[in-house]
């Protein structure tokens, strides 16, 4: 990224830990802020007997991945921009390398690559204890929405 | 796979089966039974809510959704022994995921001895203006 940002990284950790509050869902996965830092975010989806998707081998399911990663590659973009801004997800692909071990949290990290006048390209890693042997890999697109937009949602909340 | 998913799969039972899925649970997903089809429900639920300004349903959620109704008409049709392992899911968002029910359904395009090519479509109001489309691939064995 060469785009200067308009956050410092306390901001930006100050803006993403109000943002997991107000977004119900990332409660209720009791998802965490890791670190927020150089344009890059790294979350933390703690293991829970509630998101298993497999009760035989107690491997949790797809799905909280998809929201961690989803929500890691949308959060990450307001703290890599010059400006606020508003970005509904497009599309979101994710790559299963292997599945997560039970009984240990999924990290997700996620940074922008690309910053157009209309679209974001994101992209992040799902992993565990070692960060060089991912379980998934993550690309989202998202559209800029004009300002106008972002400035109403900005006075709502 | 445990017992009761094994028994829940000759049964055909999809309520029985979902159950057993804890996540499948949390964010609350429902089956109809539709001639030899079915239909996947995701009843309205504020704890699946992403955007609290909208109020919009979490991508996420959205996603765990249609992966969730990809397995479960993936197990229901092929009588796998055990969970299928997502290989891939890719989704494309087409439009915001309102505070209401949802609905998704499955089409199985190409099923392989290995891999299984799943389509999935996600609405609200009306089944031919989607919230969501989306491509799973599933290794089956």
């Amino acid at each position: 990224m060469t785009n200067a940002v308009a956050y410092t990284d306390t901001e930006a950790g100050e803006i993403i830990g109000h943002m997991l509050k107000a977004v119900r869902h990332c409660e209720v996965l009791d998802i965490q802020l890791i670190s927020a830092a150089n344009g890059h975010l790294t979350l933390e989806l703690p293991y829970s007997e509630l998101i298993v998707g497999n009760p035989g081998s107690g491997v949790i399911h797809g799905g909280a991945i998809t929201t961690l990663m989803d929500t890691a590659c949308g959060f990450v973009i307001p703290i890599s921009l010059e400006e606020f801004s508003v970005c509904p997800t497009l599309d979101l692909r994710i790559d299963y390398m292997t599945a997560a071990q039970p009984n240990q949290s999924v990290f997700g990290r996620s940074e922008v690559y690309r910053v157009t006048d209309n679209v974001i390209f994101s992209k992040g890693i799902a992993y565990q204890d070692n960060i060089d042997k991912p379980i998934a890999h993550c690309v989202a697109t998202f559209m800029r929405l004009p300002p106008e937009v972002t400035q109403v949602t900005k006075e709502q909340s | 796979m445990t017992t009761k998913m094994a028994d829940a799969i000759e049964q055909q039972d999809f309520v029985k089966l979902a159950s057993q899925i804890p996540y499948a649970q949390l964010i609350g997903i429902r089956c109809i039974p539709i001639g030899e089809n079915f239909i996947f429900k995701l009843p309205k639920n504020a704890d699946n809510l992403g955007n609290p300004y909208l109020p919009a349903i979490h991508g996420g959620v959205i996603g765990g959704f249609m992966e969730t109704a990809g397995i479960l008409h993936v197990m229901m049709n092929t009588k796998l022994e055990k969970v299928p392992k997502v290989v891939d899911f890719s989704i494309d968002y087409l439009r915001p995921g309102r505070d209401v029910d949802s609905f998704a359904i499955c089409e199985v395009v190409r099923q392989g001895r290995k891999i299984a090519n799943v389509t999935i479509s996600a609405w609200q109001t009306r089944q031919e203006q989607p919230i969501a489309t989306a491509r799973a691939h599933f290794l089956l064995s």
